[in-house]
């Protein structure tokens, strides 16, 4: 007969039977005793954040490298609300996560007790679903059901609310060896006919395009779709998600769509006749302005959650299934297009509207610094960002090699992702180089964590593009809001009178004047990181060779361009044929 | 084009399931019309009746919204030929004694039951199709209506006869 076990210990062998390697985790009241179970287990690897945010965060990153389902842990309250930002971040962009949190004790619910909050009702519209532990009895089934919930069909971030009366009770552990959910079970193989349909129009398509995104890194379908691309030969853009699942060195590969994709794929998705769409959900920034979004094609689209298909776009053929099997059975039916016109007109879009941008010695260009980052490191490099212009600009310029090498916060745009996001990825790949490429605004939302990176020693490479601003947004104010730099302005302005009118008239001012806050390379050293400032184009790359020398955690601070754009540029709701290619409006 | 359609959502019986399916009208800004639930002859399940206001692209949205929900065990959505519909309303009416008997046959011809009178006002239970109770509210208003309350629709596939 077996023993009963505490309910920490039941979650912590369940974790274990579902292969979780590493828990990120930050303690609290009501987590006490799963804490105390973790204690000295070898079998499970807890890392401890400095922010409940930083722990969503690192188990999303981890989960985009690996595959597998990043587990994170907070305390009630106030631990499982900074949970909150991560979760949703997770959600928009699919990645399969388990957050755990402590709840006050199951007698104490509803009673506004000491920080408790209906983490259950707060998580429900951003998780694919969550679970509030009642009885101790459902724990280890409830966990099950969790992995596998999070990591099949579309997957998603699943939360488990854990009462700390659960968690110190006792049961016996019986892990099942499979689940079955009556309401649960994910179309994965895809309708034969319509698969047959598919493989008759993309024949028949003069001037066919594939747009796929992070549907195929998802279901490992990287090889199929090259495969899908190169016995096709039909060109191919990725959206943001999906960068990395064709190299983008590719002869076929167009680069990305939409507001700041290039002009190529843009123009080439306005003018095809077919749109092959795999795993991806249509969002805003891609499509631009709806009605008039492939106005010419007939659109396929694959996708594994129903609920994406015909959603924001009208769909000709839509196939519900995984991308890998649908891909494996295309690839067998389809053959060479005949596309020569085709390629050549997209060629002459790509040579007369080539993604570039404005090089100089006298400052640096952001694009520069990511240039040379993928120069440095081969294109080998895990590459996490931030968000915004740092973030398109890597989406632009980075030449990204294989599948889950950018780990990007897509849908939600969550500023102070990247670096706890890194963390993760490298603690999934030790034997890779990782860096995280950051705007001087959204490193400051987690630099916290740049005390995990000292104490565990994860040795990620922070390359800050530092223009004093939240560049992004300035530059929508630049073209659309008659430079009026309202709240984007990150310097510690000496002029009084310019502080109700920030504008460009600072800019003109010696920049030896401007104060840049904080002092990154004060702020690594004060962590115990090594912290470089770079303020001349020609130490950047000696920089970047400097930090990879380097074996732990590195900050590097490159004074950047201030008033460089992300160009291209869809304005917010225009057609994505009308882009704004240079400078300003 | 906007019009109502019901849907019959089968859902587990647990706790949360409610405000998971009223949640996702919330916050994807559906309308819900009514919606009506209740345990099954299966104590593991529930089922709700729906009444929506929508067109046939939020429909669709509607009903794969609802089945991607892991709770969500059969959505089913009626069209205008092949359900039963009813509606139960209670509703409270004041009472003139000189207008009694004109009461008592209205209520009699609208196969309503009174289920509780006082010397100031009667209370008449009806189950109807919806639209029906719309109507016994008109012919009960010039009685003087004090309070009434419905259930909100229900409805259940139809049978072809044999």
């Amino acid at each position: 007969m077996k023993n009963k076990m505490s309910g920490a210990k039941i979650l912590i062998d369940a974790l274990v039977n579902e292969k979780a390697e590493y828990i990120f985790g930050y303690i609290g009241g009501q987590v006490i005793p799963i804490f105390d179970e973790l204690f000295g287990r070898k079998d499970i690897t807890m890392i401890v954040p400095r922010h409940e945010q930083g722990a969503a965060h690192a188990a999303d990153g981890y989960a985009r490298v690996t595959g597998r389902p990043g587990v994170c842990l907070a305390t009630s309250g106030p631990g499982a609300t900074n949970l909150v930002t991560g979760i949703a971040n997770a959600y928009m962009d699919s990645i399969p996560m388990i957050a755990i949190t402590g709840q006050v004790p199951t007698t104490l619910i509803g009673n506004d007790a000491f920080q408790e909050a209906d983490i259950t009702g707060i998580t429900r519209p951003i998780t694919k679903h969550n679970y509030l532990v009642k009885n101790i009895d459902d724990l280890a089934d409830i966990v099950k059901e969790a992995f596998y919930i999070a990591a099949s069909g579309r997957p998603g971030p699943v939360l488990i609310d854990l009462p700390s009366d659960i968690s110190k009770g006792e049961a016996y552990f019986n892990y099942k060896d499979s689940i079955n959910l009556r309401g649960y079970k994910p179309n994965y193989t895809g309708n034969p006919r319509q698969i047959k349909n598919a493989a008759a129009m993309i024949k028949q398509a003069k001037k066919p395009v594939i747009f796929s995104g992070g549907g195929i890194l998802h279901s490992n379908a990287s090889e199929e779709l090259l495969k899908f691309v190169e016995k096709t030969g039909i060109p191919i853009t990725t959206s943001l998600m999906g960068m990395g699942s064709i190299p983008s060195i590719h002869p076929l590969f167009l680069g990305m769509p939409g507001m700041h994709g290039t002009y190529y794929a843009n123009m080439a998705i306005t003018h095809c006749d077919l749109l092959v769409a795999i795993g991806v959900r249509f969002d805003d920034r891609v499509t631009g302005k709806i009605k008039e979004f492939a106005p010419h094609a007939q659109i396929i689209h694959i996708d594994i959650d129903p609920t994406s298909v015909s959603k924001n776009i009208e769909v000709t053929l839509p196939i519900v299934g995984d991308a890998k099997n649908i891909l494996g059975q295309l690839v067998s039916l389809c053959e060479k297009s005949d596309c020569s016109i085709w390629l050549d007109e997209i060629d002459k879009w790509k040579k007369s509207h080539k993604l570039t941008y404005h090089e100089t010695d006298h400052v640096i260009k952001p694009q520069f610094v990511i240039e040379s980052i993928d120069k440095i490191t081969g294109g080998e490099a895990i590459i996490a960002t931030e968000v915004g212009q740092h973030q398109m600009w890597t989406a632009q310029f980075f030449k990204f090699k294989y599948p889950r090498q950018f780990i990007t916060s897509g849908g939600l745009g969550t500023m102070g992702f990247g670096l706890p996001a890194a963390i993760g990825a490298q603690i999934a790949a030790p034997d890779k180089i990782v860096f995280d490429i950051a705007g001087d605004g959204s490193i400051q939302m987690n630099s916290q964590e740049l005390a995990t990176c000292v104490n565990y020693n994860i040795p990620v490479k922070i390359a800050i593009l530092n223009n004093n601003y939240l560049g992004m947004v300035r530059q929508w104010q630049e073209l659309f809001y008659s430079s009026r730099y309202s709240g984007t302005c990150l310097r510690i302005c000496s002029h009084e009178k310019y502080h109700d009118k920030c504008n460009k008239a600072c800019e003109s001012d010696n920049k030896e004047k401007q104060k840049y806050t904080p002092d990154f390379v004060k702020l690594a050293d004060a962590y115990g990181a090594l912290g470089i400032r770079i303020t001349e184009k020609k130490d950047v790359e000696g920089a970047i060779k400097k930090a990879l020398a380097y074996q732990g955690p590195v900050v590097m601070d490159f004074h950047t361009d201030q008033q460089e754009n992300v160009m291209p540029m869809v304005p917010a709701g225009a057609p994505i044929n009308q882009m704004l290619i240079t400078g300003i409006a | 084009m906007l019009q109502d359609h019901i849907i019959s959502v089968t859902v587990e019986n647990k706790f949360g399931v409610l405000a998971r399916i009223a949640g996702l009208f919330s916050s994807r800004g559906y309308n819900i019309k009514s919606l009506s639930v209740a345990e099954t002859e299966d104590p593991t399940c529930s089922r709700m009746t729906i009444v929506v206001n929508a067109d046939e692209k939020i429909l669709e949205q509607i009903k794969k919204q609802l089945n991607k929900l892991i709770d969500t065990i059969k959505v089913q959505e009626f069209t205008n030929t092949s359900y039963l519909d009813r509606e139960l309303m209670l509703i409270k009416v004041n009472t003139d004694p000189k207008k009694r008997t004109d009461l008592f046959q209205i209520v009699e011809v609208l196969n309503g039951k009174i289920i509780n009178m006082t010397r100031k006002s009667i209370t008449i239970e009806i189950t109807a199709a919806s639209d029906i109770l719309e109507n016994v509210i008109k012919m009960l208003q010039p009685f003087g209506i004090i309070e009434t309350v419905r259930t909100g629709k229900i409805a259940i596939s139809r049978d072809a006869v044999d």
